[in-house]
């Protein structure tokens, strides 16, 4: 089995009153697209950030490319990029120098040709002398997933990349990471967006209170909802029989989960037996978004339970 | 966009290379942040000694003579220069940490693979810059004033280097500890200023009441500028070696502080 690009055993933090992390286990492997998903405090941003090297750990350990971030933490940080989820940046300097000075920090003295070319590649070049503090949010987003990759590290981390990010940059950098995940780079991500992860990401975690609820490939998450969902424009009621099934009704449309795709036909003619006329008809799958109601609030119920 | 098989799997380099390309980098640019706004950082302390040699000199240059045949301008000007370089050495260390971790930047420092020394050194070498530059700008405008003669001139360099390095890890453990600029400004203005000022930087500590004499000889401030002062007179509180021994001791103390500080993450990593 290849080396793990991030092996997370055991791992908690407790702070003072709360516990943000809870024996957590996740083992990515190298190459993957990996979404790290959860509500507000669900510790992710914990968790990434132990990872990083930012927060120690109360217990248990985290491996990157095989290295233990705190015995080992070199050669840890060597293997990861992380852009970090503030949108921080040092004002004294222009975005070149912010590269430049980044890349000395990680040993690499003669690093420019790389610099105009992860530059170019977020569309960066034609701000590279100006100083940080004139850039647009976007612009600093994009200098920081720069920063990120300066050492061209293999296990690429971003926490929430995307937040507060205009659409054609969120487009681009997806386009970007998918490349550089193409080019064999392992990326981790986390993000409210659960478009974006269903889209972009193979395999899924989600945490809820500091534990993993879920971690499957995106696509066995997507069939644990099983059925489709049928949005109708209806003229006339609905069904009784069909009441049962209805997740979202309101005055225009009515949306119902049903078991079996089969079960489509049944719904129709049920409608039209009773004479309600069906103006307009939707069928589609269920998403992420779905099935991450779904997970969070089936472990709301078992920590009641 | 190369593959990441490209990457050397196992390090890059010898890692002392690196470990010294770390450790430049940051020296570099804790200098260039000071450098790019020298007009407040570097002119605007100079202008702030000269302030004081004019208005202290002039006041009391025909009413005080501190040691035997010295004039008290003269007297003042290595004092000044001292506590220039201890001041701007102190504020430079502490104010770029505190600024990197309360804009968030600091961040670029935590991800890499800098040790707890590289960063130790790097912003203890720079700020022991800032002072040093600050002292000789201080100096150069304010000797010709009432030139000073040059006794012992070794010791100038010697307390001077060892002065500002005793600040600038001060201002180390300073900007560690604080998490926000008003807490950085109570050590300024409780421990740094006072310190400064009751060390004899304008007047010798003979001519106080025994009790201030004794309180002085407990403030390593006074023993740099003691010792500093010597330099320049050949004359002195007390021997420049105890004064030297004292720096010493401080400077070794405070810096393994702020080592072990840097070691732990202490307020850095949470």
């Amino acid at each position: 089995m290849p080396t793990a690009a991030i092996a997370v055993s055991a791992l908690s933090k407790r702070y003072a009153r709360v516990t943000a992390l809870d024996a957590v286990d996740l083992t990515v492997a190298p190459g993957e697209f990996f979404g790290l998903l959860g509500p507000n405090g669900a510790g992710k941003t914990t968790l990434i950030s132990i990872v990083a090297g930012l927060t120690r750990a109360s217990s248990g350990r985290v491996r990157v490319m095989g290295y233990d971030v705190v015995d080992d933490f070199r050669a840890a940080r060597h293997s990861l990029g992380v852009v970090p989820q503030e949108l921080v940046f040092d004002p004294f300097f222009t975005v070149r120098e912010m590269l430049r000075i980044q890349s000395g920090y990680f040993g690499l003295a003669h690093n420019d040709a790389w610099i105009d070319e992860v530059m170019a590649n977020l569309d960066l070049t034609d701000k590279a002398d100006v100083n940080m503090r004139a850039l647009s949010g976007g612009m600093k987003r994009r200098v920081l997933v720069a920063q990120a990759l300066v050492h061209r590290p293999p296990v690429i981390v971003l926490d929430e990349p995307t937040a507060g990010v205009d659409v054609e940059l969120r487009q681009g950098l997806w386009q970007f990471m998918a490349r550089l995940n193409r080019d064999g780079h392992t990326i981790v991500l986390t993000t409210h967006y659960l478009e974006e992860a269903q889209q972009m990401c193979g395999r899924i975690a989600m945490l809820k209170g500091g534990r993993v609820v879920a971690l499957e490939r995106t696509r066995d998450l997507l069939h644990r909802i099983s059925g489709v969902q049928v949005s109708m424009r209806l003229h006339g009621p609905l069904p009784d029989a069909l009441r049962a099934r209805i997740i979202e009704e309101s005055s225009e449309r009515i949306v119902l989960r049903l078991a079996h795709a089969r079960d489509v036909g049944a719904a129709l003619e049920a409608c039209r037996s009773q004479g309600t006329d069906v103006q307009d008809l939707e069928v589609g799958a269920a998403d992420l978004e779905d099935v991450f109601l779904q997970v969070m609030s089936d472990a709301s119920a078992r920590s009641v339970a | 966009m190369s593959a990441a098989a490209a990457l050397p799997a196992r390090g890059r380099g010898a890692p002392a290379a690196a470990a010294w390309i770390g450790f430049r980098t940051l020296l570099y640019k804790e200098t260039l942040r000071f450098w790019k706004v020298s007009f407040q950082t570097i002119a605007a302390p100079v202008l702030t000694g000269v302030l004081y040699l004019l208005v202290f000199g002039h006041v009391l240059d025909s009413r005080v003579e501190p040691f035997a045949g010295v004039a008290y301008s003269a007297f003042l000007i290595p004092g000044l220069v001292m506590m220039s370089v201890l001041q701007n050495s102190f504020a430079n260390s502490s104010s770029s940490l505190i600024q990197s971790k309360i804009m968030g930047n600091l961040v670029f420092l935590l991800l890499p693979p800098l040790s707890a020394a590289q960063f130790f050194w790097a912003y203890v070498l720079a700020s022991m810059l800032r002072g040093l530059v600050v002292g000789a700008g201080v100096f150069v405008v304010t000797v010709w004033f009432a030139p000073p003669p040059l006794a012992a001139p070794l010791w100038i360099p010697v307390f001077a280097l060892a002065g500002s390095a005793f600040l600038s890890v001060l201002g180390l453990i300073a900007g560690i500890v604080s998490d926000k600029f008003d807490q950085l400004a109570a050590f300024q203005n409780f421990l740094i200023l006072p310190a400064t000022f009751l060390s004899g930087v304008f007047y010798s500590v003979h001519g106080l009441p025994a009790f201030w004499q004794a309180f002085s000889h407990a403030n390593p401030f006074f023993y740099m500028i003691d010792g500093f002062r010597y330099g320049f007179f050949a004359q002195s509180d007390v021997s420049p070696w105890l004064s030297l021994l004292v720096v010493m001791c401080a400077l070794g103390l405070a810096a393994t502080v702020a080592l072990q500080m840097l070691r732990r993450g202490y307020k850095l990593r949470s």
